[in-house]
This record gives structure tokens, C-alpha cells and sequence, in this order.
């Protein structure tokens, strides 16, 4: 099966459902965690995830705070906020919508 | 919070941009730290600094950070020429304060609303008719009386509030015997529950006050008057002071702000209407009559009501007007009642500033076009050195509108220090003309606010001027080529034409503001050197009242101990100083014809009077202590010439309403009442009545031996209440500073008026020195050359210059052609000089050919000097 490159729209939902499940983490786990739930499927364009999450942060859904790293860096990590969990419940009924929706159009096909 | 911290993020652009490449960076390291290859994380992530911009333009507001870069860029421009961007910044700042501050006076006597209720609802009652010489004359004051009809007539529509003049009144507060002087106006009682006025202590006036004459003495105070006479003093009510024969006690203060409705004089203190004597006179107009319409009241309906019962009123008042020539009394009854809003209040401060603000309104605008110019100016010449960095902005992809904002964003920088700095300016400046507007001991007093409707004229202000100079170079440099920019080639001649444009406004704009300062400083002057007809030198005036009205005999009695004194020439006694604004008039007819058409003006004096004011006698006698008004008479030249068609009138006899004069002395003509009219019949009559005569109040004339006439004011002072215990001088002041209260508004207008010109002089030249200089660093290898082979001094002097003088020709012609045309708006203000006048044209051309000459040389001598070896070694 081919590689998804591109999300199609579903990088906020997979963002925001992560970060449910998992919270504080930065950029990199947020993309090796997709990486790694989808068993390689699904990959984030590694440039791309970065304007998302500060979108979704000017958005007030997720909240991003410095942490230090062991190695003295520091390390931008995001959670969860309460509008971004409305959001993710939102995003995700509708993908579910959406995609019974397409799942009925296969069958009759 | 999103808004809020993108807002944030624009002003903090460099810390975020690091923040987020730490952030990447982080990324790439935790990539490392998975043992992915370092060269395999980077190409997989992409170029940085694209995604730096892309969460950049998330987490902030692109056009405010776009906006912040230009301001820092602006500051940098203007910051590398300290010298110019000071002298633009100054210029525009001189110019916009003194715009924001005739702006302040403008809205403080014409425009700004009362501070009361209703405001808008507010109208006054005014009469129109027509003058002597079809002129369109209005007049606001009316009857009490017949006031009270109206009154009545329109209750259903409107509310109508009457208010006496403001004048200046003696008072004593009971405790301390000292004299002292306060503005009082009568009003009616219900005008502060009509303005929604609250007491600031006590209580106000209210129509139970105001019902029966002289039945309620009561007084409030304004809060400005409490606040200066009495430090807020809160044991100020039961208090009560002497005025006239009445003992008033103040009942209150008036709210904070409400300084009366007469805008240029504050009210210290109010009182009921029905406590003016005139209160029942049907032919004593004291009053002003106010219009508060009710909600759905209709201005037109009270207007005809008005008109009806003045109609009835005056209809039957006129036919008492037996001593009027008949064509008058038909004019005055062919007056119109005229209903006209009135929310800023009344004000005869107003009818005599109304045109001198417009004009000064007018000439500073003009100066602010001015150094717009200039401004517009130096930035055009210094887009001409730009021109290769805006190309480069284009090629690498800036939009037309970016680089305009690039630019505006420089003009509005300029515009903005302009503006604070004239803020400063116009905070000084409008108290400073203020001040100067009436006499020292008659100050004008305007609430000068600094509010949002100053706030928001100096804001719009900044707006239009950062557009006027801003726009156009803007707009140029946008309007840039890169191809040809870059090599050098753009097109010269384009720029030169704009600029040189700009010259000849200046010098149109600055033509017109020295010719209006030439026609205001020739008036002052011609004002002021008019002979009065009398001598004003080492006079004193004392203008005197007595506690109650006292026998001539007793005023002759202060005048003969005064007389006595060291260092007094001689004393005598008039009804007021001449000149001082007062007057009383007359129609006068002779051997029992008809009255003529034209007034006289009357005046009581005592004996010895024509001689203390240096006034020649040509015929008869002068008045003796015995003589009785009506009775004897001296009149002046222009008296005779009038009535009695320049024959002696020694002698003969004239009757002035029911009383008869005989002609017993001929003097020569003085001025009575202005310096602009020409010198108009004048009678002078006794000071002494019949008995039971009494004088509550005169002037005592002390021509004193010092040339300083002052230094006897205290002594004079004290000697007039000594030698009777019941006089005391309320005002003194001397003859000649009577006489030049008289050219107030014209010394005003002409001190301003020469100020500005000079500043608009100034500024021109340095605009014409700026583009000389400008075209002559452009012109550099054609001057060269045309040295290199041989061109004579003059020649290039010639080239440099033509275009200038031209265009400095053209300005002269146009701001002429304009300052003729705006001759007849400020025809009033002037006295026997006109614009068009030889003499006054003259002055302004001389000032901006001398100033053009100045401004040309330095850029002249630097076109001869060009030494083309070196020039064209540079190249």
C-alpha cells in the first residue's frame, strides 16, 4: 500500500485526538506517534506540521509551553485545551460522517 | 486571545521569529536523537526560513508587522538627515498648532455646544431688519414685557428663556468695605430647571424667584467665579453683598462648566430677572430672548406667534416714536422676528470675531499648504536618491502598494512628531491670543478644552497632511522602473516639473498671506495715527460712582479738591470717557420740523471740560456751573455743518425729543464713540438737570504734570473717596489706553498676521533654496560641460534660474489674482486700505523677490563653481 503523504484535511483531527490520549508532547513524538499508529501509513510532512500546531494554537485549541530537555535544550511541547476538546469531538463525528458516508457509496458500487 | 496575542506578536517580531527557530531546530535535534542522519532530517523538513514565515504569518497580524517595519525603516530615513527631517518636523509642527489652536478658538466662540440640556433644542429670537444703507442689520434684544406675552403665546411649543447682557458691575460683600467689580446677568429664574442645571452647593435660581419685581434678592454664584473669589469656600451661602441699592444674598452655586450663555465672558454672578429695574419698562431692551423648543415643538409656529405679538406690541409702541423721522419708524416696524438655532449660545464677542477668525483661519491653512510644499518637496528630491533602492524593492517582487505604504508610512512618521510638537504650540498658543483679544481690564475668557473634538480636528489634521505631502511622492516612487532606475536613466525632468508646480503654490500661497499681513498692518496703522481730535497725553480717566445718586453740586465739590492737589493740571467731569465704547444718541430737529434722519450723539460735561481735553473752542462760551440740561448746548463743527448747513449756530436752537437746547458754544470736531466712523454730529450738553437733580455716576478727566499719568492713579484714588465719603472710583484708566482698546482685534490680526508672514516667507525660501539646490546637483554634468566650453557665469547663472523665476512670477500673479478676490470677506477688518491698492501690493512682492534672490544665491554660486575636471573625474 502506497505511502499517504498528504492528509487531506485530517491533520487537526489526528493532532487534537493524540494529544487527548498523550498529552505534552512536542512536534517530533506528535509525528512519530502518527507515524507509528498507523503502522507507517499515514506520514506528516515534517515541515508542514508546524504551521498546523501554531494555527490550532492562535486558534486556542491546543496550549504550548517550554519545557527543559535533559540535554539543557529546551523543547516546545502542546496540550490539549477545553475549546480544542469541543474540537476534536466535532472533527471527529464528522469524520465519522464522512467517512460511513463514503463507505456506503463504495458498497453500492 | 487570539487577536490580542497576535497583536502582541507583531510588536515582538524578532523574539517570536527566534522562538520558532528554536522550535525547528529542537525538531531536528530530536531527529538526531533517534539516530536519523542529520543531513536526512534536514532534507526531509524542508527549508526553514519557508516555514518560519508560514507560522510567523499565523501567529501575528501580517500588516501591523509589515506596518511596525516601515515605522523602524521610516525612523532610520529620518533619523540619517537629522537636520532636515527637524526642520520639516518643525515647519509642519508651526503650522498645525497654530491650525489645531484658531481651531480651539473657532469652536470655543462659534461652535461648541453649551454645556446644557437640550442644547439642540435650543434657538434665540432675533430681529432683522434692514440699516440705513439696505444693509442687513440684526439686533437680539427685546422687552420684558412684551417678552412675557410672548411667552405666554407659546407655551405649547416652547419654553422662552430670558438673559440680561453681561456687565460688569460694583459690588461690595458685607464684611470688607472694598469696592470690587463682577460680571452680572440677569436671568430668568427657570433657566436652570430648562438646562437641567444642578446646584454645585445650595440651590439655583428658580421661577419663584423670578415672579414679582424685586421681591427676591437672592444670587448664585458661578463655580469658576466661587472657585477664584472664594477658594470653594462652602460657608459662601447666607452671605450677602451690597450692588446698587439692593442687599442680595447668595443662595448657591451653579453647576461646574456653566460659565453663562455669552461665550468670551464667563458670568460671575446670576441673578433673577425680576430684580432689573427695566423689569417693567415697555421701552427698555435689556434682555436676550431664548427658545428651548419642547420635543415636537415647531420653529415655525413659535416664529409667526412672535412675529404677531411683535407686530400688536411694537405697533402700538411706535406711535409714541414722535421725535423719529417718519421713513425710520417705517423701517422699524418692518423688522422681522427671526427663529435661528442657537445651541452655542449668544455672544457679541462673536459678530466682532466672526470674520478676523476666518481670516486667521485662512492664513495659517495657507501656511500649513505651505510647508506641506516644502515638505512634499524634500521628500520628492530625496525619492529622486532612492529611485535605484526602490528599484531593487521591485525586482525582488515589492508590490506598488507596499511601497507606497513604505513611504506614506515615512510622511505619517514626519506627520505624527508634527503633530505632538504643534500640539504643544496650539496648548500655548490659543490661551496667548485669547488674552489678547480685549482690553487688560476687560479680559475675553473661553473655555479652551482640550477634549475629542480638538483631539479629533488635530488627528484629521495629521490624516490630510501626512496625505497632501506624502501622497504624490508616494505615489512616484512606487511608480518606479526598475529597468531604467537601475541604470541610471530615470526621467529627471518629470520630478523637476512636480517640484517646480510646488514652488508656485508657495509662492501664490505666500503671497497672499503678506498681503493680507501688509492690509492688516496698514490698517493698525492708520487706525492708530487717526486724530482723535482731542489731546490724550498725561489724561486720566476716573470713572466714579456714588453709593447713592449725589447733587451735582457734590461731583463739582470732588472735582474742585482734586483740582487742588500736586501734580494735577486740570480736572473736569464727563458722563464717560470719549472713546470708551459708551454713548448716548438722538434724533434732532430744528425750529419744531420734522427730525432728520441722522442721530447726534450727546454727551454731559462740566464746565472746563473742552479745555482739560484740549478740545479748541471756535465760538461762543463754554458752560458755567449754572447752566441746566436741557437748556444750553455746545455742539461740534460737523453738528453745525448737519443742521445748520455750516452757518454759525451760536445762538440758535434745536429740540432733541422734548427737549429744547440753545446753541451757546461751537467746538471743534473730536472723536466721540469710534476711531473707524468718520466724526458724526455731537452735542455737548450739561452735567447738572433741573432740580431734583442727583448723578449716581461720572468720570473725573485729570490732566496730570507727569508725562506718566499712573503714578497719580492710587493717590487720585484715595482723594476722590476723602473728599466725599460716598464716591469711589470703580475703574481707572488712562486716555490713551482707552484709545487703544479701540484697535484691539486690529493689533491682534496684524501681530499674527506679520508673524505668519514671515514664518510663510521663511518657509517658501527655504523650499525655493531646497529645489535650486536639488536642480542644480541634478543638472551637474550638463553645467559641467557647458563650463568645460566656455559658457559665460551669467549663462549658467541664467539656466539654473529661469525656470524658478518663472514659476516664482507665475505664484506672485496667481496669489495676487487671489488675494484680490478675497478682498470683499474681509472688507470689515480693514480701514482705509484696500488690497488692490498700488502700496500694498508692492510690500509682498518686494519681501518675496528679496527672499527669492536670497534663496537663489547659495544654489547660483555653486553652479558657477561646478569645476568640470573634478566632475567629470567622479563620474
Amino acid at each position: 500500500m502506497a505511502k499517504v503523504d498528504s492528509l487531506q484535511g485530517s491533520l487537526d483531527l489526528l493532532v487534537l485526538k493524540l494529544l487527548s490520549r498523550r498529552p505534552r508532547l512536542h512536534g517530533y513524538a506528535i509525528m512519530s506517534a502518527i507515524r507509528d499508529a498507523s503502522e507507517e501509513v499515514l506520514r506528516v510532512e515534517e515541515g508542514s506540521l508546524y504551521p498546523a500546531l501554531h494555527r490550532m494554537e492562535e486558534s486556542g485549541w491546543i496550549r504550548a509551553e517550554w519545557v527543559s530537555k535533559e540535554n539543557g535544550r529546551r523543547a516546545r511541547i502542546y496540550v490539549l485545551t477545553a475549546a480544542g476538546r469541543k474540537r476534536l469531538a466535532a472533527e471527529e463525528s464528522r469524520w465519522q460522517a464522512v467517512t460511513s458516508a463514503v463507505n456506503r457509496v463504495l458498497r453500492m458500487a | 486571545m487570539s487577536v490580542l496575542s497576535r497583536i502582541a506578536n507583531a510588536f515582538r517580531g524578532d523574539r517570536l521569529s527566534r522562538e520558532i527557530d528554536e522550535e525547528l531546530q529542537s525538531h531536528i535535534e530530536e531527529g538526531v536523537e533517534q539516530g536519523r542522519d542529520l543531513d536526512e532530517v534536514r532534507r526531509a523538513f524542508g527549508p526553514l526560513a519557508r516555514h518560519r514565515e508560514e507560522s510567523r504569518d499565523v501567529r501575528l497580524v501580517v500588516w501591523l508587522d509589515s506596518l511596525r517595519a516601515d515605522l523602524v525603516f521610516g525612523w532610520r530615513q529620518l533619523a540619517k538627515k537629522p537636520t532636515t527631517s527637524m526642520a520639516a518636523v518643525l515647519s509642519l509642527a508651526l503650522a498645525m498648532g497654530a491650525c489645531t489652536s484658531v481651531f480651539r478658538l473657532v469652536d470655543a466662540l462659534l461652535l461648541r455646544p453649551l454645556p446644557v440640556e437640550h442644547a439642540d433644542r435650543l434657538y434665540a429670537m432675533i430681529l432683522r431688519g434692514t440699516g440705513p444703507n439696505g444693509t442687513l442689520r440684526d439686533s437680539d434684544s427685546n422687552e420684558y414685557p412684551q417678552f412675557l406675552q410672548m411667552r405666554a403665546a407659546v407655551r405649547d411649543d416652547a419654553e422662552l428663556i430670558a438673559v440680561s447682557w453681561i456687565d460688569r458691575a460694583d459690588l461690595t460683600f458685607a464684611s470688607d468695605a472694598e469696592m470690587e467689580k463682577a460680571y452680572r446677568q440677569y436671568v430668568s429664574g427657570w433657566m436652570f430647571k430648562a438646562f437641567g442645571l444642578k446646584p454645585a452647593l445650595g440651590r439655583v435660581l428658580t421661577k419663584g424667584d423670578d415672579l414679582k419685581p424685586k421681591a427676591k434678592p437672592y444670587a448664585v454664584l458661578s463655580y469658576d467665579y466661587w472657585a477664584r473669589r472664594f477658594g470653594r469656600d462652602p460657608k459662601i451661602i447666607g452671605r450677602t453683598f451690597q450692588m446698587g441699592n439692593d442687599l442680595y444674598e447668595i443662595v448657591g452655586v451653579a453647576p461646574e462648566g456653566f460659565t453663562g450663555t455669552e461665550p468670551g465672558i464667563f458670568t460671575d454672578i446670576f441673578l433673577p430677572t425680576m430684580m432689573y429695574e427695566g423689569i417693567t419698562h415697555n421701552d427698555w431692551s435689556w434682555i436676550r430672548t431664548f427658545i428651548q423648543l419642547k420635543p415636537g415643538g415647531g420653529a415655525e409656529r413659535v416664529r409667526n406667534r412672535l412675529q404677531a405679538i411683535w407686530n400688536v406690541v411694537q405697533g402700538e409702541r411706535a406711535k409714541s416714536f414722535t421725535s423719529w423721522p417718519p421713513g425710520r419708524v417705517k423701517k422699524y416696524l418692518e423688522q422681522r422676528v427671526v427663529v435661528e438655532p442657537a445651541a452655542a449660545g449668544l455672544s457679541y464677542m462673536r459678530e466682532i470675531y466672526r470674520v478676523a477668525l476666518a481670516a486667521l483661519a485662512v492664513i495659517v491653512a495657507l501656511v500649513l499648504l505651505i510647508a506641506c510644499a516644502n515638505v512634499a518637496n524634500l521628500l520628492t528630491a530625496q525619492a529622486a536618491s532612492r529611485a535605484r533602492e526602490m528599484a531593487l524593492r521591485v525586482s525582488i517582487g515589492a508590490g506598488k502598494w507596499r511601497l507606497i505604504q513604505l513611504v506614506l508610512m515615512e510622511s505619517a512618521l514626519l506627520a505624527i512628531m508634527a503633530t505632538l510638537a504643534g500640539g504643544l504650540f496650539a496648548w500655548w498658543s490659543a490661551p496667548f491670543i485669547v488674552a489678547r483679544i480685549n482690553p487688560p481690564d476687560n479680559p475675553a475668557r473661553l473655555v479652551l478644552p482640550t477634549d475629542w473634538r480638538v483631539m479629533a480636528f488635530a488627528a484629521a489634521l495629521s490624516i490630510s497632511v501626512t496625505i497632501l505631502f506624502g501622497l504624490l511622492p508616494a505615489f512616484r516612487a512606487s511608480a518606479v522602473m526598475p529597468a531604467s532606475a537601475l541604470k541610471g536613466g530615470d526621467d529627471p525632468h518629470s520630478r523637476r516639473r512636480l517640484m517646480h508646480g510646488l514652488i508656485a503654490v508657495q509662492v501664490a500661497f505666500c503671497f497672499v498671506v503678506s498681503l493680507a499681513a501688509g492690509a492688516f498692518v496698514s490698517t493698525l496703522h492708520r487706525l492708530s495715527n487717526q486724530s482723535t481730535g482731542f489731546s490724550s497725553e498725561r489724561l486720566l480717566t476716573l470713572e466714579t460712582v456714588a453709593k447713592r445718586p449725589q447733587p451735582t453740586e457734590l461731583w463739582f465739590q470732588v472735582a474742585d479738591h482734586l483740582r487742588a492737589l500736586s501734580g494735577v493740571e486740570s480736572v473736569a467731569i464727563a458722563g464717560w470717557p470719549l472713546l470708551s465704547g459708551n454713548g448716548s444718541n438722538g434724533f434732532v430737529s430744528i425750529n419744531g420740523a420734522p427730525p432728520g434722519p441722522i442721530l447726534a450723539y450727546f454727551l454731559n460735561i462740566s464746565p472746563g471740560w473742552l479745555e482739560t481735553m484740549k478740545i479748541p473752542l471756535l465760538d461762543g462760551r463754554d458752560f458755567r456751573r449754572s447752566d441746566l440740561a436741557p437748556g444750553a448746548a455746545i455742539v461740534n463743527q460737523a453738528f453745525a455743518k448737519e443742521y445748520f448747513h455750516g452757518e454759525d449756530p451760536v445762538g440758535r436752537s434745536f429740540d432733541s425729543g422734548k427737549q429744547r437746547f440753545q446753541v451757546v458754544g461751537l467746538a471743534r470736531d473730536a472723536r466721540y464713540r469710534n476711531m473707524r466712523e468718520p466724526i458724526t454730529a455731537t452735542a455737548y450738553i450739561p452735567l447738572r438737570y433741573p432740580p431734583p437733580e442727583t448723578l449716581g455716576s461720572a468720570t473725573f478727566l485729570v490732566r496730570t504734570a507727569s508725562s506718566n499719568p499712573f503714578a497719580l492713579a492710587p493717590m487720585l484714588r484715595q482723594e476722590v473717596s476723602r473728599a466725599r465719603s460716598e464716591f469711589r472710583v470703580s475703574n481707572v484708566r488712562t486716555q490713551l489706553e482707552i484709545n487703544e482698546a479701540q484697535t484691539v482685534r486690529e493689533r491682534l490680526l496684524a501681530t499674527i498676521a506679520l508673524f505668519f508672514s514671515g514664518v510663510a516667507v521663511l518657509l517658501a525660501g527655504i523650499g525655493l533654496y531646497g529645489v535650486l539646490d536639488y536642480s542644480v546637483v541634478q543638472r551637474r554634468r550638463e553645467l559641467g560641460i557647458r563650463i568645460a566650453v566656455g559658457a559665460p557665469a551669467h549663462d549658467i547663472a541664467r539656466r539654473v534660474t529661469v525656470d524658478i523665476f518663472a514659476m516664482v512670477l507665475l505664484g506672485t500673479v496667481v496669489g495676487g489674482g487671489a488675494g484680490l478676490l478675497l478682498e470683499p470677506y474681509v472688507k470689515s477688518l480693514l480701514y482705509e486700505v484696500k488690497p488692490s491698492d498700488l502700496g500694498v501690493l508692492t510690500l509682498p512682492s518686494l519681501t518675496i523677490l528679496l527672499a527669492t534672490l536670497l534663496a537663489a544665491l547659495p544654489a547660483v554660486i555653486r553652479a558657477i563653481r561646478i569645476d568640470p575636471v573634478a566632475m567629470l573625474r567622479e563620474e
